[in-house]
C-alpha cells in the first residue's frame, strides 16, 4: 500500500475536525477527496505529510510512519531535520501555489534538488527545463512567478513538485484560486501526470475531473468519510443523504 | 465644421506660476543674504573642512556608525528569533529587553555605561553568586569613553533593529514555510533560502534608515567627552567663537556621508526586489 491511515484524529484546539480517518491508498490509484468545506478534507491531506501533526492514529507512506518513529510500544516525534528527510518521495501542490516570489519559474525547480538532494546545479537545471516542457512552460523558465498567470503558477508548482521525484502527489484544491479559463490547463497536466501511473491524492471540488480520472472518490463531511468507492457509484448513485445533497449543490 | 471637431483647452494652473516664483524669489533673498553677510565668514568653512582634527572626528564618527550598527543587527536579529521562538522564556526575555532599552533615553543609557566604574569598580570573571574571581579588571579601564559608546549606542539599536528584524520575518507569507516543508527542505535551508530572501526585502529599508539615524546619534557621544566629528567642530568653536561655520563643516560633512548611504541604501533595494513587480 502507498499510503496507509488508521483512525487518524486531529482536534483544533476544541474541534474536532478529524473524527478517525480510515484510508488506504494502492500505488498507481488516483482518489479525490470531495466534501463541504470544513469537512477536514485538506486538514486530512496535510497530515499525510505530516505539515499538521495529527492527535491519535497513525498514517504510513510507502510502509513508513509519517512523522514519528516506532520504539518499544510508542511512537516518538521525529525531528524537524528527520520530518523532512522522511517527505522527500511525497510532493504537494497547494491552492494558493506558494512559489517562491524570488526566484524565477526554472530556479523554483531547482531550488529543492540544489538545496535538499545536493544535486549539481547543471544537473537541476537540465532537468527543471525538462520538467517545465512536460507542463508546457519551456518558454517561461526565466519568468519571475508574478508574471505568470495562476494557471501557468500552478503548473510549475506541479513542476516544483515533481522535481524531488515524489512517488506520491498531493493536490489541495489545486484549481479553486484560478480564473475559470485557467482551470483547464492545470487539470490537463494533472491527468497527464495520472496517466503516467503517479499515485495521486486530489482534494478537490472538479466533479468532471473526479469522474473522468480517479479511480476512487472518497466523500467526507463534519471531518469522517461518510462514502467510498469508484465514481461511478459515488457520483451517480450515492447510497448517503448528505453525499446526494452535496452533489446536488455543486452539480 | 462639426462642434466634434473644436480644440480642448486644458485647465490652466495659475496659481502653481504664482507659488514657484514666489518660493524662487525667497531662496534668491536668502542665498544673497548668506553670501554677503560679513560675519558669517564663509571662508572659515573652506579652511576648517579638511582641518586635520575634523577628519578626525569624521573617522571617529564612521567608526562608532558601524561597530554601533553592528552590534545593533547582530543582537538585533537574534533577539528578534528569540521573540519569535516557541520557548516562552526566551519569547520574555527578548520582549524586556525591548522593553527597557527602547523605554529609556539614549542618553541616560550613554551616561549609565560611562559612570559604570562609580558602583562597579571592579569587571571579573568568576564564579557567580559570591564565589571567588578568577580574573579581575578595573571597570575605567575596559570602559573607556569609546566602549562606553559603544555600548550605548549599539544595545539601544539592538533593540530597535530586533523589532525590524521580527517584523521582516513575520510579514513573509506563512504558505512559503509550507512550500519550503513540502519539498523536504530542512528547517535550516528554509530559513536561508527562502524565508531570510524575503525579509530582507522589507528588512533593508528600515534598516538603512537606522545606520543613517546612528550616524547623526554618535554625536550624542558629546556628552561623554569623546571627539567625534559634532564634538570635534565644538572643541574648536569653543577657542575660535566661529560657532556657525564650524557647525555647517561639520553638517556638510554628515551630508555628505548620508548621501553615499542612501545611494548604498538604492542600489541593495534594487537587487533585493527581484521578482517584485513595479
Amino acid at each position: 500500500m502507498m499510503v496507509e491511515a488508521v483512525n487518524v484524529r486531529k482536534s483544533f484546539g476544541d474541534v474536532e475536525v478529524l473524527k478517525g480517518i480510515d484510508l488506504t491508498v494502492a500505488a498507481g490509484e488516483v482518489v479525490s477527496l470531495l466534501g463541504p468545506s470544513g469537512s477536514g478534507k485538506s486538514t486530512f491531506l496535510r497530515c499525510i505529510n505530516h505539515l499538521e501533526r495529527i492527535d491519535c492514529g497513525e498514517i504510513s507512506v510507502n510502509g513508513e510512519l509519517v512523522g514519528y518513529r516506532r520504539h518499544g510500544g510508542r511512537k516518538y516525534e521525529l525531528r524537524p531535520r528527520e520530518t523532512a528527510a522522511a517527505r522527500r518521495h511525497v510532493g504537494m501542490v497547494f491552492q494558493r501555489f506558494n512559489l517562491f516570489p524570488h526566484r524565477t519559474a526554472v530556479e523554483n525547480v531547482m531550488e529543492a534538488p540544489v538545496f535538499v538532494k545536493r544535486e549539481t546545479r547543471a544537473a537541476a537545471r537540465s532537468q527543471a527545463l525538462a520538467l517545465l516542457d512536460r507542463v508546457g512552460l519551456a518558454d517561461k523558465a526565466a519568468a519571475y512567478p508574478a508574471q505568470l498567470s495562476g494557471g501557468q503558477q500552478q503548473r510549475v508548482a506541479i513542476a516544483r513538485a515533481l522535481a524531488m521525484r515524489p512517488t506520491l502527489m498531493l493536490f489541495d484544491e489545486p484549481t479553486s484560486a484560478l480564473d475559470p479559463e485557467l482551470v483547464g490547463e492545470v487539470l490537463e497536466v494533472m491527468k497527464d501526470l495520472a496517466a503516467d501511473g503517479m499515485t495521486m491524492i486530489v482534494v478537490t471540488h472538479e466533479i468532471g475531473f473526479a469522474r473522468e480520472v480517479c479511480q476512487r472518490v472518497v466523500f467526507m463531511d463534519a471531518g469522517a468519510v461518510v462514502e467510498a468507492g469508484p465514481p461511478a457509484q459515488v457520483l451517480s448513485n450515492p447510497t448517503h443523504a448528505r453525499t446526494r445533497t452535496f452533489l446536488q449543490k455543486v452539480l | 465644421m462639426s462642434t466634434a471637431d473644436e480644440p480642448i483647452v486644458r485647465l490652466r494652473h495659475p496659481g502653481r506660476w504664482v507659488a514657484a516664483a514666489a518660493i524662487v524669489f525667497l531662496l534668491a533673498v536668502f542665498v544673497h543674504f548668506v553670501a554677503t553677510a560679513p560675519k558669517l565668514r564663509l571662508d572659515l568653512v573652506a579652511g576648517y573642512l579638511f582641518e586635520k582634527s575634523i577628519l578626525l572626528g569624521l573617522v571617529k564618527t564612521l567608526q562608532l556608525t558601524v561597530i554601533a550598527m553592528l552590534v545593533g543587527v547582530v543582537l538585533g536579529t537574534i533577539l528578534a528569533v528569540m521573540r519569535l521562538s516557541e520557548n516562552p522564556v526566551l519569547r520574555s526575555v527578548a520582549g524586556g529587553y525591548v522593553w527597557l532599552f527602547r523605554g529609556t533615553p539614549i542618553l541616560v543609557q550613554l551616561l549609565f555605561w560611562f559612570f559604570l566604574g562609580t558602583v562597579v569598580p571592579n569587571i571579573s570573571i568568576g564564579l557567580p553568586f559570591g564565589g571567588p574571581d578568577l580574573i579581575s579588571w578595573p571597570t575605567n579601564t575596559v570602559i573607556t569613553q569609546f566602549t562606553a559608546a559603544i555600548l550605548g549606542l549599539g544595545l539601544n539599536e539592538a533593540a530597535y533593529m530586533a523589532e525590524i528584524v521580527r517584523a521582516g520575518i513575520g510579514s513573509v507569507d506563512s504558505g512559503q514555510r509550507e512550500a519550503a516543508e513540502a519539498l523536504s527542505m530542512s528547517p535550516w535551508i528554509t530559513y536561508r533560502r527562502v524565508i531570510l530572501p524575503q525579509a530582507a526585502r522589507l528588512i533593508v529599508p528600515p534598516t538603512a534608515n537606522q545606520t543613517i539615524s546612528m550616524l547623526k546619534l554618535t554625536s550624542l557621544v558629546l556628552v561623554i567627552g569623546l571627539p567625534e566629528l559634532t564634538t570635534t567642530a565644538q572643541l574648536i568653536y569653543g577657542r575660535n567663537f566661529q560657532q556657525i561655520p564650524l557647525l555647517i563643516v561639520a553638517s556638510l560633512w554628515y551630508l555628505v556621508l548620508t548621501t553615499i548611504l542612501t545611494v548604498v541604501q538604492n542600489r541593495l533595494e534594487n537587487r533585493m526586489s527581484r521578482g517584485v513587480l513595479r
